[in-house]
């Protein structure tokens, strides 16, 4: 492996000097440079269609010590820009690998840069906000691709990842439950909690209310997506049109977007949530789950009726969750699905199983306790 | 749910003396959990029987009983204290032994003791083999197929439905005590049978071999509302096989996926559930196969562990500290991340905290590789097994696996620079390839370096990961680590630029491997890789990889492009640690540091923590203002010092010094190579003086202080020559070490040719540079039935000197004073003759210009039979903190260390007196012993027997009013219960006949009966001592008597007729007599004396028994003086 170096540079100037890995580019690639403090699941958080646009960095010290896989992908490929990481594997080991984390990202076309001091990075990370920044072999070249890039902010970015067509996926649970997901940016492992419960329709998310509708499910799915939930107004105004008449959950984009529908805002945090590792306490029960994070907005509950707050976030008491208590519908801010993260949260998918049956009668079977 | 109310005083048990399998962790976890019990308002009840710990320190208990570990001790504790609770899951395999003990006893019923942390039917769950898998089956988790047994036939009933190979676990056990793999039905025989000895309750587990898969534990961590979260995975390098205390193993865990990571997550949730741990933290152990993934629970302490130690240390998380308010009822979310708190500087206002029910991210690796000390077990493998055997480890930080595992390997003291890069690594270099293999398949101390040699010359990965089964991840890092090695020596030291020196630092390899590898000093390396701007940083610890802004000063050095370090305005010392744990030098030390570390914070001093040693309360993030876990090596320290003087050119407060005189030998070494004027305390050229022999033997001339003839040599003529000058029996010891390493008694000059021979070989000890031109070989008279004394005692700057105490040594000179028994106050030893020992002190202390500690050995010659009439000879002199500090503390009631480390920053002893810190020492109402406590029953091939080299690994005290009720309670703490009735089996060497035959009166007038062999029961019986038998000690190979007198001692121990047994050797190599014996008594559990001396002790022990029952009292109480208790 030839060494190629390469540096990081922000759109404030700080620069990273390291080695490029993964796809070779020969101009700098930009986007929004964010953590992410896991310390296993890169593959997962790799192909994870919520960081369209960004450049993640992982925190942990190594990274493809165990490879990729066939089966552990969150979207048919990676939406990312780039990744930054302090040491790559030259040598994988894990009985299910199939291939390389660096032959990964060159098939991919995802450009990395390693040897990176990353703990500088995430901590000016954590002190100055997620900035824009470039990854790039020419100092000069890349220091002016990072001026010029751009945040998240404002941005619609669903577009660029949501499916183009309707999608089925049969239930394996043997339920009568019918389920239609808004794909904003949908991930596998939501996909597959999703058909444990019900048969699964995933729609592009510029399906309309009615269109939904059409289809006469029990519950309708909001999905996670990359960018500014404040940019996708016409998904918040066909959640508008479903609320009250379908049973609605949220997840992470979908919780924020469900947030606007009922009539609240949503505000950009300083540095975000990226993480495996985030206490949240869940108001109904008192217990506290470890939870999977990946999100740089939150919902702005303030001034709205009609709504009862049910998880909180015990490291900064930022929203994780809230209920409709006039309608169906609840949002969750982070990732119950896990994928990678741990499994504590997965008993919201069962409520919203329960949410549907309390609201359609539909025969309730594995899945809903 | 906020804390309890309902309890007020909660009993905590302490894991006693250091042993194989539980070492100073325990007085981590247990001064963690005081210091947060007694924050809460409860008043603590403390039992422990080391007086080495901090925890036994009486500022951190209400009431701290320095009391053998005994249920009946333990009971009449309970009685006198009635405390509300029990907390039996921060004390080891022992606290939770004995907690069993009690509730089964129904003591805690009688008394309404509640326990608390883990109930009686969880801790039988998780500890009861049987119960454990039956358990994890029934939430579906696999486990190895296995079987128990209770005896022999139960045993190959199980084996024949299992097969081999297989594992045999003794049922509550520690450190896999008895705990072997079989895979022949010859080495079943022997491992089972052992294992049923072993096993407190004759229990065997018997389980399918799972050797070869990958092993990885995981530290969880409940509440009682049922939140869990796990705090660090680990995972071993050594596959199953190694027990885990004797693997290398890895922080964050390497080579699972997400998927597989929470999956065994979830597990672990689940077997704690099962099991029933209701608050606290637990560790369960996995096993992955490597083909497969198929995953298997193989077992889980329902308690804090060595490796909850480890895991607080490598994440910054304080598992005992949480986990001691989790067993008072708190939740983890009502707990504040000490460490992510942020305080407003000027109001002390917390501005942001977060909760402790998270999971520690950590953005670095950490390496941990265990110390043996086979070296000082003549007669055993080497190999490692399912049995730990380690005595100690270090730990290291990196941000790569690569940097880590270098940085333990220097932390280790073994000579080696790294993974390969320094002058030992011939040893395997020099085989040929089938030897080599051979050595990478055995599990040993080294086998890592023979991985990296087999590598490195270019044997397959694969075929190396065939032999070893060490996961191929690692084996390519340490492959990396090698083409770096390749790399660098083909660079060339003049073409190093600044991108290369910073490569090369990443991977770990510190300045020395370069200087080997590029034939020049470490020096020049030094001065041009700084000259080249590749500089340490320090990042830190912080439980979230700098998520969250964190003020904990918890540093490491790596090689990044920032540092983190934050000075303060105050005058800064930093104290150099004592290192992995080691026979010689272990917890004591660390005592010693610490409480320099507390004595300097309360003075106003900024104190600096440097040390590598995960175990221990002084790598604790809030003993010390600023801890650096960094290697104790030259390149280590001085990258620390440096980075403080930066920061006090930058404005921080002063670099006052560098203590390195409390960390035993390990930073004194270091002392020679540091800024003579940052040392602080008595000078480098003190020390100097007192080691090196012909200095000292002139200072000792000028002070007409009498010392045993001798001399020094480098050769076996120039050792012969002294020989021939000061005739037989001489001793023999290397210069510069601690703890005895190597030292001999020879009778001939045939033993001082083997001793000299061994130190000047290749291998073996030759290996440790014992003998050079600038480490002579020290040869003296051997003193034979000569009393030690040892005086430990504190000289300040104007010249004023504190006795701390003198010490008299039960058994006679000859047994290292670290494993002899000693007394304070000297019982044997008149007032005149202590007044010329401290007196010597005086003027030895005075002549070295002494700041600080000295402890001073004595050899007090009796010449006659009137007690005045003695000869006191000095033995050695050193200007540092000794072994035996703590132990005075505890009798005494006087702070030595406290004292000592404000002396060495220039306060006078009249300062601290006015302050109130120096206190008169309380005297005369009562008596201390302190006991060694060996490791002979985990090395059954080694002699038990008691000489100049030291090998135990603890001790414990016993403190009473009268010597011998204090020497019972010491031998009872020290695992040997006196028998109080039976037969005492009495073997001496000539000159212990004498205080033997005292023995033998006390014991016969006791009623037990004496067997004795042929010389010794005809000496006893020309003094009118009835002997029942006459038994012939040794037995030919066959096991049948070599003599004529019919019956065999190892046939009489082996059959149950021996209560005690007393045998002192004659003192001509292990096995000459006695080795038998000695064998038979450890592995038939029958309490032994190798000295005649400690046989009287005993014996009058056991008549003060006889006649008051034993009764407990707390240490504040003698501290306050006994008498005016009534």
């Amino acid at each position: 492996m030839s060494v190629r170096n390469g540096v990081l540079v922000l759109s404030d100037g700080e620069m990273f000097e390291g080695e490029l890995i993964g796809a070779i580019s020969n101009s700098p690639i930009t986007g929004e440079v964010v953590f992410n403090t896991v310390m296993s699941g890169y593959q997962e958080v790799i192909s994870d269609p919520s960081y369209a646009g960004q450049i993640i960095t992982f925190t942990t010290s190594h990274l493809g010590n165990y490879g990729t896989n066939d089966t552990d992908d969150e979207s048919e490929r990676p939406r990312c820009r780039g990744v930054v990481i302090r040491e790559l594997a030259r040598r994988r080991s894990n009985w299910r690998a199939t291939e390389d984390l660096d032959g990964y990202l060159e098939r991919h076309n995802i450009v990395g840069i390693a040897g990176v001091d990353t703990r500088r990075l995430t901590r000016h990370l954590r002190d100055h906000g997620a900035v824009p920044g470039a990854i790039g072999i020419d100092r000069d070249a890349t220091a002016a691709a990072a001026r010029d890039a751009l945040t998240t902010d404002g941005i619609d970015l669903v577009t660029t990842v949501t499916t183009d067509r309707t999608l089925r996926h049969e239930t394996d649970s043997g339920s009568a439950r019918r389920v239609v997901a808004i794909d904003c940016g949908i991930k596998t492992t939501m996909v597959r909690h999703l058909s444990g419960l019900a048969s699964v329709e995933i729609v592009p998310a510029s399906t309309t209310a009615e269109d939904i509708l059409a289809r006469s499910p029990n519950g309708v799915f909001l999905s996670n997506g990359p960018g500014d939930p404040a940019a996708v107004d016409y998904i918040v105004d066909t959640v508008r049109g479903l609320l009250g008449r379908v049973p609605i959950f949220g997840i992470c984009m979908g919780h924020q977007l469900l947030g606007q529908a009922v009539g609240a805002t949503t505000f950009k945090l300083p540095f975000g949530h990226h993480g495996g590792n985030h206490p949240v306490r869940d108001l109904e029960t008192g217990k506290v789950e470890i939870t999977s994070q990946n999100h740089n907005y939150c919902v702005d509950l303030e001034g709205v009726a009609d709504l009862e707050v049910t998880h909180l976030n015990l490291n900064d008491g930022t929203l994780e969750g809230f209920r409709c208590t006039n309608v169906a519908a609840f949002g969750i801010q982070y990732h119950p699905e896990a994928g990678p993260g741990p499994h504590d949260s997965a008993y919201l998918f069962d409520r919203f199983a329960r949410l549907m049956d309390e609201h359609s009668g539909a025969t309730a079977t594995a899945g809903a306790r | 749910m906020p804390k309890r109310t309902d309890i007020r005083s909660i009993l905590i048990i302490g894991a006693g003396p250091i042993v194989i399998g539980q070492a100073c962790e325990f007085d981590y976890s247990g001064t963690q959990a005081c210091r947060v019990l007694r924050e809460e308002g409860y008043r603590v009840i403390l039992a422990n029987s080391n007086p080495a710990t901090i925890m036994t320190d009486p500022d951190f208990a209400d009431a701290t009983y320095i009391e053998p570990l005994a249920i009946d001790v333990l009971e009449k504790i309970i009685e006198r204290e009635r405390p509300d609770a029990l907390l039996p899951t921060l004390g080891g395999q022992t606290a939770l032994n004995l907690a069993m003990e009690l509730f089964e006893a129904g003591v805690l019923e009688r008394y309404g003791v509640e326990l608390i942390g883990a109930n009686a039917g969880a801790i039988a769950t998780a500890e009861d083999r049987e119960k454990f898998k039956q358990a994890m089956i029934e939430i579906g988790l696999e486990v190895p197929p296995s079987g128990t047994a209770h005896n022999m036939a139960e045993a190959h009933e199980v084996i024949a439905t299992i097969g081999l190979p297989a594992v045999i676990r003794p049922a509550y056990i520690l450190g896999g005590k008895g705990t072997g793999i079989a895979s022949t039905p010859e080495e079943f025989e022997v491992i089972a049978s052992n294992g049923l000895d072993a096993s407190p309750i004759s229990e065997i587990l018997v389980e399918r071999s799972i050797a070869g898969w990958k092993e990885f534990e995981l530290e969880v961590m409940r509440d009682r509302a049922d939140n869990c979260v796990i705090i660090c995975s680990i995972e071993n390098v050594d596959p199953m096989g190694v027990h885990t205390g004797d693997s290398i193993t890895v922080a964050p865990a390497q080579t699972l996926s997400d998927v597989e990571y929470q999956t065994m997550r979830d597990a672990a949730f689940a077997c704690i559930r099962r099991v029933g741990v209701e608050t606290g933290g637990s560790n369960v152990q996995f096993a992955v196969h490597p083909d497969t993934g198929q995953m298997v629970v193989i077992e889980m302490n329902p308690r804090v562990s060595r490796s909850s130690a480890l895991a607080s240390k490598a994440t910054g998380f304080p598992i005992a500290k949480i986990a001691a308010r989790l067993a008072v009822g708190y939740t983890l979310d009502e707990i504040e991340n000490d460490i992510t708190r942020v305080v407003d500087p000027d109001t002390g206002e917390v501005l942001r905290s977060t909760p402790a029910s998270f999971e520690p991210a950590i953005d670095y690796v950490v390496v941990k590789i265990p110390r043996w000390a086979f070296e000082k077990f003549p007669g055993t493998t080497g190999v490692l097994g399912t049995q730990m055997q380690s005595v100690g480890e270090a730990m290291a930080f990196g941000r790569t696996f690569t940097e880590a595992l270098q940085k333990t390997l220097r932390s280790l003291e073994q000579g080696r620079g790294g993974l390969n890069g320094d002058a030992l690594e011939s040893e395997f270099d020099s085989l040929d390839d089938e030897a080599l293999l051979t050595a990478v398949g055995r599990a040993t101390p080294d086998r890592i370096y023979a991985v990296e040699s087999a590598l490195r010359r270019g044997i397959p990965l694969d075929v190396v990961y065939d032999t070893c089964r060490i996961d191929p991840w690692f084996l390519d890092q340490m492959l990396q680590i090698s083409e770096e090695r390749a790399e660098l020596t083909s660079i060339g030291f003049d073409a190093m630029d600044p991108a290369t020196w910073r490569r090369a630092k990443r991977f770990g390899f510190g300045d020395g491997q370069l200087a080997y590898l590029w034939g020049i000093d470490e020096a020049t390396v030094r001065a041009a890789r700084i000259a080249a701007g590749v500089v340490i940083t320090y990042k830190t610890v912080d439980t979230c990889a700098a998520e969250f802004e964190a003020a904990t000063p918890y540093h490491y050095g790596t090689y990044e492009d920032t540092s983190e370090v934050v000075p303060s305005s105050r005058d800064k010392v930093i104290i150099l640690g004592s290192g992995p744990n080691r026979i010689g030098q272990g917890i004591e030390f660390d005592y010693c540091c610490v409480h320099a570390c507390f004595s300097l914070g309360d003075a106003g001093y900024e104190t600096i923590m440097v040390n590598c040693n995960p175990e221990t309360v002084s790598t604790d993030y809030d003993t010390s203002d600023r801890l650096y876990f960094e290697p104790l090596t030259h390149e280590g320290v001085m990258n620390v010092i440096e980075a403080e003087q930066q920061s006090a050119a930058d404005g921080g407060g002063r670099l006052l010094g560098v203590i390195v005189s409390l960390g035993g030998q390990t930073p004194l070494k270091l002392a020679d190579s540091l800024p003579r004027e940052l040392i602080l305390g008595t000078s480098p050229d003190s020390i100097d003086l007192a080691e090196d022999r012909d200095r000292w033997n002139s200072l000792c001339a000028q002070l007409e202080i009498p010392q045993p003839a001798g001399g020094t040599a480098t050769t076996i003529e120039g050792a012969l020559a002294i020989t021939d000058r000061i005739g037989f029996p001489a001793l023999v010891r290397p210069s510069y070490v601690l703890g005895g390493r190597a030292m001999e008694i020879v009778y001939d000059a045939d033993g001082l040719r083997s001793a000299i021979a061994a130190l000047a070989g290749l291998s073996g000890l030759g290996r440790e540079g014992l003998l050079s031109a600038d480490r002579p070989v020290l040869v003296d008279r051997f003193l034979e039935d000569a009393t030690e004394v040892d005086v430990d005692a504190i000289r300040d700057h104007t010249g004023e000197v504190v006795i701390g105490a003198v010490m008299e040594h039960v058994e006679e000179a000859g047994v290292h004073s670290g494993d002899s028994a000693c007394m304070i106050p000297p019982m044997g030893l008149s007032e005149a003759t202590v007044a010329v020992i401290e007196s010597h002190v005086r003027s030895i202390a005075e002549a070295l210009d002494v700041r600080g500690l000295i402890n001073v050995q004595f050899a007090v010659k009796h010449s006659g039979d009137h007690p005045d009439a003695t000869q006191v000879f000095v033995i050695e002199a050193n200007p540092r903190a000794s072994r035996t500090v703590p132990f005075v503390a505890k009798a005494t009631g006087v702070p030595l260390v406290k004292i000592a480390a404000r002396v060495m920053c220039g306060a006078t002893l009249a300062e601290l007196r006015e302050e109130g810190l120096l206190r008169p020492a309380v005297e005369g109402d009562h008596v201390a012993v302190k006991e060694a406590v060996l490791p002979f029953s985990r090395f059954p091939d080694a002699d038990a027997l008691l000489g100049p080299e030291m090998r135990s690994t603890g001790e414990v005290m016993g403190i009473d009013l009268t010597l011998g009720q204090a020497f019972a309670k010491s031998q009872l703490a020290a695992g040997d219960r006196m028998p109080e009735e039976g037969t005492v089996f009495m073997s001496l060497a000539d000159r212990d006949k004498r205080t033997g035959t005292r023995a033998a009166r006390v014991f016969t007038e006791l009623g037990f009966s004496i067997v004795a062999t042929e010389g010794t029961a005809a000496h006893f019986r020309t003094e009118g001592i009835e002997v029942t038998e006459i038994v012939s000690k040794i037995s030919d190979v066959a096991g049948r008597p070599i003599d004529s007198t019919g019956v065999d001692a190892v046939e009489l121990i082996a059959a149950g007729k021996v209560q005690l047994i007393v045998n002192s050797p004659r003192g001509r190599g292990p096995r000459a007599d006695g080795g038998y014996i000695r064998a038979a008594a450890g592995r038939h559990s029958v309490p032994l004396l190798t000295t005649a001396a400690a046989a009287l002790a005993a014996a009058n022990g056991i008549l003060e028994t006889r006649r008051h029952p034993l009764v407990v009292r707390p240490l504040q109480e003698y501290h306050a003086g006994v008498h005016t208790q009534g």
